[in-house]
């Protein structure tokens, strides 16, 4: 493996605001009396609950089994009671409800039993076993994410893996979970990458961390010299704002540009959070399955802290549990300053994307967190030069503003990450990926509706098809009739050719049907997160036609 | 807790804003004022604080008149950056109805009727200074040498006389044309280069005697603009070097017909307009390589207009020609987006 570092383009060097949360060790946030443990905690389709209210669960039980092939398993995070499925507000950017499954803690903390393997079973083990487990585990990406990681752990369509990255690099401000856990659980991390390049089959694998993390490097350094793990190496990656993100880490370290539609399995590549290595680790030989994670606690708070937190415990316990009153908070982020989302409501659970929980105060702000009132852009080119996918934000601003939804498409739009570098500099205060998101949400819900269009005009087509196919039949039948009093000699012959004639209408039908059947690309593959804004935009859409108001995107909109 | 506050990411921004920029510009424009006001005397400070005033007044009047923030416009510094600029074209002891209409013009009709702040394609201060230069020639290119500035003696007083009551006449005899201006007379004139620049107060060591001092501080001051990273160094550096290259070329050709490329570089209005002026955001090119052809095109275009052109100085005009090119020049210019091919 050579050792020489990239770069990508542009980028951003941010106070980083971890030390509060790192100069103490991990903590065990206390169990809440009852959990609220959602279905979909990951990207893909929601699991399927397996008990009812009144049944007694232990801590890593499966409650809800995953459906279809990306999917993951829901566990008990602890022991206790169902006491109700039902909606109930989640951790979501839209602050909608959704199925959870609640559960009444005993205290007891029992677990239940489940498969594991040791050591010496392990370099004899397929790679499906250890997948299998995995899957089992409910693991997904734990960087924010949420990816099943067993889907993301076999190597498909045809790709070998050459390099397996394990992301540490956390690069947004305040959240050092995955610090802590590098310094405090290094050996897990080294072993979870050694199941994960089994389960790949990949030759090496490099261990990325930003510089600014000196503690975590010596550790993970230590930890995999005493394993004597020669085909695994760390490397200390600079401190840039997105460091962290998938194709600008793989930039960083193999100089490799992944290309805008491919994935970095097509390069040989795949990459995975430390976090998610960790818990591999823990289902692996523990038989422990994803029912906590490390959550840091920034902010105004008493005192910033990582937390080991049970999935389903409400952030509003949480934060009581730490001295925070929350009549007094004012908002509360989840996941890092620069990508993460603002909760509705303090009754939310942690789920298992988790990863930061920032705090605000009424009447108090984060350092840097004034944005002020928008003008308009200066186009001054500051957006430009740091976004590291490299495109000309004040361009997609411009036609996201005019709703040219063509347009911003040519310049890219669907290529940037929201990574808010852009909005971060503008001195314009314009609320640059807010209007992305804008953009982004109109198009999926224009192609949505075009999408639905064609299905109309195929069912109206297949209709007109069927009307005419029966009349035709109609009339050969009539003809057959007619024809048999006559020519019975002829009659299986014409039959034949009629009937050919039929197949032939068919398949003329069926190919045209086929030709319109093009998808638009950027409704392939929607998360549900993307379906959940679709209908959002759907109902605004709905009622901007009724308006037919010449405003952008929402209250913010700039003020010139 | 019940009901949080929710916003959209990112929560946190950056300490940039507009009025930190515009003021920023106006603090490295003051090397080169004081300069202005040392060889030229106190009549650009008369000018300047003229020139503020109309500029917050227009500015004003047309916020309330295009219903917009005030509050916000008024304190961006946009306006004032535009009128020191000007100032800096406008002979120290000119009428003040001069700086009054050339700025009046710069904020009313070039910025506010294009769309105000961010809307503008055509750099205001320029289009303010191209308006008197062709509305009043013989006011606009009635400049005192440095030295008879400090001959005649006159004080604060004398100035605000001057400028406020159009005693303009008394000293008509002594003003002249600024050492572009007379270079490119004299040369149509027939005279050779060695003749002219031998011949009068007019010249320094580098560009015109005062000019080469006020670009030498307009360099300094560009140079803690790009140190402060409020301009890129593409158009600068282009422009400078375009004009440098042209100059040197005829002047090697023909070094009695075409003058020295230094004095190209310091004279006139050569560093004011690369680092203050042709990087005005808001008309300029904005894709670094856009940014290279546009200062490229307007320091070949001073050339141009300065050696055949029937104006003393070309940086106003060359500005706004490329200010036109502009919008071309982005378009064919966008970067390679991350994980697309050269042409996708
Ligand atoms: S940073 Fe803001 S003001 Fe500057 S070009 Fe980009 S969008 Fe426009
Ligand atoms: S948010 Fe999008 S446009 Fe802005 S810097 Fe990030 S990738 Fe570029």
């Amino acid at each position: 493996m050579n050792t020489r570092l990239f770069s990508f383009h542009g980028g951003l060097k941010l106070v980083d605001f971890k030390a509060g949360a790192t100069d103490q060790p991990i903590q065990q946030a206390p169990l809440p009396p009852q959990l609220v443990i959602p279905l979909q905690q990951h990207i893909g389709t929601p699991a399927e609950p397996v008990v009812k209210p009144g049944d007694r669960v232990l801590t890593g039980q499966v409650i809800a089994r995953a459906t279809g092939a990306i999917s993951a398993n829901i566990h008990a995070s602890s022991s206790g009671t169902v006491s109700a499925i039902e909606k109930r507000p989640v951790a979501h950017p839209s602050g909608l409800q959704a199925p959870c499954i609640v559960v009444t803690t005993d205290g007891a903390d029992r677990w239940c039993d489940s498969p594991t393997i040791t050591g010496d079973d392990f370099p004899h083990l397929a790679p499906d076993v250890l997948r299998k487990l995995i899957r089992q585990a409910g693991i997904v990406g734990m960087g924010g994410a949420g990816f099943p990681t067993a889907v993301k752990l076999k190597p498909s369509g045809g790709n070998s893996v050459e390099l397996l990255v394990l992301n540490g690099a956390e690069c947004e401000p305040y959240i050092s979970c995955d610090d802590m856990l590098m310094r405090e659980r290094a050996p897990a991390v080294v072993s979870g990458a050694r199941i994960m390049m089994h389960a790949l089959g990949a030759r090496q694998a490099v261990i990325a961390i930003e510089d600014n993390k000196p503690e975590s490097i010596a550790a993970m350094q230590a930890a995999l010299a005493s394993a004597g793990v020669g085909n695994v190496s760390v490397r200390a990656i600079p401190a840039i704002y997105p460091a962290g993100g998938e194709k600008q880490l793989i930039k960083l370290l193999t100089g490799i540009e992944i290309p805008a539609k491919a994935l970095p399995i097509n390069a040989g590549i795949v990459c995975h959070n430390v976090a998610t290595a960790a818990a591999a680790h823990r289902a692996v030989y523990l038989g422990q399955s994803s029912i906590s994670r490390i959550v840091t606690l920034a902010g105004h708070v008493p005192r910033d802290l990582n937390l080991e937190v049970r999935y389903g415990t409400p952030v509003d316990f949480l934060l009581r549990s730490f001295d925070i009153n929350p009549a007094q908070v004012s908002a509360v982020i989840i996941g890092g300053p620069m990508m993460g989302y603002t909760l509705h409501r303090g009754d939310v659970p942690v789920i298992k994307t988790c990863n930061c929980i920032l705090v605000q105060q009424q009447g108090k702000r984060l350092p840097y967190g004034n944005h002020g009132a928008a003008m308009p852009c200066i186009r001054c080119g500051n957006c430009a030069d740091v976004c590291p996918a490299n495109l000309l934000p004040q361009q997609l601003y411009w036609h996201a503003h005019s709703r040219d939804f063509d347009k911003i498409q040519d310049f890219h739009l669907f290529d940037c990450i929201e990574c808010g570098c852009c909005d971060y500099v503008c001195p314009s205060h314009i609320p640059l990926v807010q209007y992305y998101r804008f953009a982004k949400s109109e198009i999926w819900a224009q192609e949505h509706d075009k999408e639905k269009a064609d299905i109309a005009r195929q069912r109206h087509e297949f209709r007109q098809f069927r009307l005419e196919r029966e009349k035709t039949e109609r009339a050969l039948r009539h003809k057959q009739k007619a024809d048999a009093l006559h020519a019975p000699s002829a009659e299986a012959e014409d039959l034949a050719r009629k009937k050919a004639a039929i197949a032939a209408a068919v398949e003329r039908v069926k190919t045209r049907k086929a030709q319109s059947d093009t998808k638009p690309r950027n409704v392939d593959n929607l998360s549900a997160q993307q379906q959940q804004l679709i209908d959002e935009v759907e109902a605004r859409r709905k009622q901007h036609r009724r308006q037919r108001t010449e405003r952008p995107p929402n209250k913010n909109s700039d003020a010139q | 807790m019940t009901v949080l506050r929710t916003s959209s990411s990112p929560h946190i921004h950056g300490p940039n804003s507009v009025p930190k920029l515009m003021f920023t510009v106006l603090a490295c424009l003051l090397p080169a004022l004081l300069a202005h006001g040392w060889f030229f005397g106190a009549g650009i400070a008369v000018h300047l604080t003229l020139a503020c005033a109309t500029a917050l007044g227009c500015e004003a009047l047309m916020l309330s008149l295009r219903d917009k923030s005030r509050m916000l416009f008024l304190t961006d510094g946009s306006a004032l950056v535009s009128a020191t600029l000007l100032c800096f074209a406008i002979p120290p002891l000119a009428p003040w109805w001069l700086t009054v209409i050339g700025v009046s013009f710069a904020i009313v009709v070039a910025k506010h009727l294009y769309g105000g702040l961010g809307h503008n394609p055509f750099n205001p201060a320029m289009v303010g200074y191209v308006l008197l230069l062709i509305s009043f020639p013989r006011e606009m290119t009635a400049w005192l040498t440095p030295a008879t500035h400090s001959a005649l003696h006159y004080d604060f007083g004398a100035t605000l006389d001057l400028i406020f009551n159009a005693g303009i006449t008394g000293v008509d005899a002594v003003t002249m044309a600024s050492p572009l201006d007379h270079l490119r007379m004299e040369l149509s004139r027939t005279h050779s280069m060695v003749e002219i620049l031998n011949n009068g107060e007019l010249y320094g060591r580098l560009g015109g005697t005062g000019w080469e001092w006020v670009n030498a501080m307009a360099l300094l001051g560009g140079l803690l603009l790009l140190w402060r990273k409020i301009i890129h160094w593409h158009i600068p550096v282009a422009m400078l070097l375009a004009l440098l290259i042209s100059a040197g070329f005829f002047h090697l050709l023909d070094p009695g017909r075409y003058s020295d490329p230094m004095l190209h570089l310091f004279s006139g209005a050569t560093m004011l307009g690369a680092f203050f002026i042709a990087t005005d955001p808001v008309s300029a090119a904005t894709t670094n390589r856009g940014r290279l052809y546009y200062g490229a095109g307007i320091g070949i275009i001073t050339y141009i207009i300065r050696t055949w052109g029937g104006y003393p100085d070309g940086v106003a005009f060359a500005v706004l020609l490329m200010n036109m090119a502009a919008p071309t020049l982005d378009h064919f210019t966008q970067p390679r987006a991350f994980g697309h091919g050269e042409r996708d």
